[in-house]
């Protein structure tokens, strides 16, 4: 069974508090993101002129946003000339239908499926068990992550959230081996579950890391060999992605695929790179009878042309998430949807409600790491500007806050009332502090002396020590 | 005062303008960019006036002058206009010293052992890396400590460290103890926001450990 969707969420301030005093949450946290940190900027370190490759990898994506429709057109046409049937979802009902309608069609019952965040989104497990049909996630985190009926935190480690002693319980409970918390063992476990799996599937389901538009070659990278599994041993294989998951050449995914590995995981290659062009042909050993691939715009074709569109550019590494100290603190299921850290915090109010979502964009120090890190270097706090901007429009702030700004705006551009409410805000914080130090505020303030002190303001401002200054001289 | 009187040592003029008030950086953060406008203008009027170079002694307020109010104003060509002129002859105080210094040393002596936070907004924002230490190692008796995870956000983040006080407190708490483990015994930024921030936090937590502003550090160096 998977998690239900869309279960009603406590605000983000809760979800944040509750992350924050998560201790073994952070524990299994900070392990990961120090060591995928590091690994990563040892990999870019071994690529030769990677700040070029970056520049590259970027421009030909950017330059391929800027007429989409017409790449994809070419894609589908190659997809079809090699033998792929394509269908196009606007919005997660019309995805699931597909896939649920594919798998109706062939008599499908049991499923074997690959990683995939674009079907999190449409929560496509719950529609296909819905229909009768049994899937069984084969990425190790996703399996571990339906067994415990949770959702993954993280774009490339769905279980960074937990320790292996809880995946041990887990595992124990829901599949009765015994309990162990030695991760050999425990992928041993999984291993002999997963191949018997492979082989009683009907139907395949992947993700789609890549897609050339030049042949309509798809790509699917992997650690394990799930996906190469899930596309090549089942009789149907049916390929989700993104519609923006397109790149304009071979020469494009080389490059991409040097970027990929190297900012998820800190390898130079993924242990698996797959890539194929269609269904099985006449005189293959193997391979699916049939190959779908199901092309989801979900709200990204209303980014195009827009101030935020180049976030299409993404190619889901999650290097953002690793380098993120806000997702360090409170992991990433606190984001409360499918993509956390700060790409979540873009796509999440771009794709589903720039009002509704807006606590995502506002709950970052603008601190910059993960453009640093990012591997088409995605400007991600200019965005996130962008996005507070926009949903403040959509959904009005706090009242406090709207009225704070425009008592802000009012002083700050006259300095004569700038001077007098400055020496009011002295008066009245010092008349607060103590020995020199702020403990309590009201207010919005109280924010500040929840967690630290401020520091009570000096007798004299800087402009009247200045002036005294210059006199004397 | 700490940046004027190490900027007079230095030979340096410094005017202040009465009329300058805030760059407007609260609002454009939190998303009130109408705002923001206002409080801009009048500051690009205000530095508009003057003439040479146009020294920030703080990270944040650095880059939103040099690069934010051109992104604030590209669609108000006069405003642009101003936005470009003063960004050209605006640096931040560090990044100022080291372009008119060939010598780092410039006499300053102080017996402590520093941990340098460099602000987001000064390392990854306005690129400045190597200025603020190099002036550190020019202060004789000034030993840097090397804090773990050196170049993450302390959690400040304007007004997101009062609308978000959990994950905030919680970043600082891991920058803090990551400085206390150095073995510091102050801690030196060149952002008011972080250094106000990580002072309140020291405060809460009881630790003797003192926060300065790089132009404090020269400033009580040279006044020996």
């Amino acid at each position: 069974m998977s998690a239900a969707p869309d279960a009603p969420l406590p605000p983000f301030a809760e979800r944040a508090r509750a992350a924050v005093k998560n201790e073994k949450l952070h524990i299994a946290l900070g392990r990961a993101t120090d060591a995928l940190g590091s690994r990563r900027s040892t990999a870019l370190g071994s690529l030769p002129n990677s700040d070029l490759v970056r520049d590259v990898a970027r421009k030909a994506k950017m330059d391929m946003l800027h007429d989409l429709a017409g790449h994809l057109e070419r894609f589908e046409e190659r997809l079809k000339a090699n033998g792929v049937h394509v269908h196009w979802a606007e919005n997660s009902a019309q995805l699931n239908q597909i896939v649920v309608d594919i798998g109706r069609k062939n008599g499908v019952k049991r499923i074997v499926k690959g990683k995939s965040m674009a079907s999190e989104e449409t929560h496509l497990n719950v529609a296909l068990e819905g229909a009768g049909m049994t899937v069984v996630e084969t990425d190790l985190g996703e399996y571990i992550v339906q067994l415990a009926k949770d959702r993954p935190s993280h774009i490339i480690l769905p279980i960074i959230h937990m320790t292996r002693e809880e995946i041990g319980k887990v595992m124990h409970e829901q599949i009765h081996v015994p309990y162990s918390d030695d991760t050999q063992t425990l992928a041993g476990y999984a291993r002999v579950r997963l191949r018997e799996e492979f082989l009683r599937a009907d139907m395949g389901i992947t993700g789609t890391n890549f897609g050339v538009v030049e042949n309509g070659t798809l790509c699917i990278v992997t650690n394990e060999g799930n996906g190469r599994m899930s596309s090549t041993m089942p009789r149907v294989h049916v390929m989700i992605m993104g519609m923006e998951r397109i790149v304009p050449t071979m020469h494009d995914l080389d490059l991409a695929l040097k970027l990929l590995a190297r900012s998820a995981t800190g390898q130079k290659l993924t242990v698996y790179t797959t890539m194929f062009r269609g269904p099985r042909r006449p005189d293959d050993e193997d391979g699916p009878q049939e190959l779908h691939v199901v092309l989801l715009d979900n709200g990204r074709a209303n980014l195009l042309g827009g101030e935020n569109a180049e976030i299409l550019g993404c190619i889901r590494c999650g290097a953002c998430l690793n380098a993120c100290p806000v997702y360090k603190s409170i992991g990433g299921h606190a984001y409360g949807d499918t993509y956390p850290g700060p790409i979540g915090s873009i796509l999440t109010p771009e794709l589903r409600g720039k009002g509704e979502w807006k606590d995502l964009p506002g709950a970052s120090s603008l601190c910059g790491a993960c453009r640093d890190v990012c591997p088409v270097r995605l400007d991600i706090p200019r965005m996130l500007l962008v996005l507070r901007n926009e949903g403040n429009k959509e959904k009005p702030a706090q009242l406090e806050l709207r009225l704070g700004m425009k008592v802000f705006r009012t002083i700050a551009s006259r300095p004569g009332l700038y001077k007098t409410a400055a020496a009011l805000g002295r008066f009245g914080l010092r008349l607060l502090s103590k020995n020199g130090w702020v403990k309590w505020a009201p207010g919005l303030a109280g924010g500040w002396t929840q967690v630290r002190d401020l520091k009570a303001p000096a007798k004299k401002t800087f402009q009247q020590l200045f002036r005294e200054r210059k006199a004397k001289a | 005062m700490a940046v004027v009187r190490v900027l007079e040592k230095l030979g340096i003029e410094v005017e202040v303008p009465l009329a300058q008030t805030c760059c407007g950086q609260p609002a454009y953060n939190a998303g009130f960019h109408g705002d923001a406008r206002v409080v801009a203008r009048h500051t690009l009027d205000v530095l508009g006036a003057t003439t040479g170079p146009i020294v920030i002694p703080s990270g944040s307020c650095g880059d939103m002058v040099i690069h934010q109010y051109e992104v604030l104003f590209h669609d108000e060509p006069a405003y642009l206009e101003k936005a470009h002129a003063v960004s050209q002859r605006s640096r931040e105080f560090s990044q100022f010293l080291r372009e008119i210094l060939d010598n780092t040393d410039i006499g300053a002596k102080v017996a402590a052992k520093v941990a340098y936070h460099p602000s987001c907004h000064l390392l990854r924002g306005l690129g400045v890396r190597g200025a603020p230490t190099e002036m550190l190692r020019g202060v004789q008796g000034v030993e840097l400590a090397e804090a773990k995870d050196q170049d993450e956000c302390c959690g400040f983040g304007g007004l997101f460290s009062v609308k978000n006080p959990e994950i905030s407190g919680d970043m600082m708490g891991r920058k803090l103890a990551n400085v206390e483990a150095s073995g510091a015994d102050r801690l030196v930024s060149c952002d008011l926001g972080c250094l106000m921030h990580l002072g309140g936090g020291l405060n809460r937590r009881g630790s003797k450990i003192k926060v300065q502003h790089l132009a404090q550090v020269l400033d009580e160096g040279l006044s020996k």
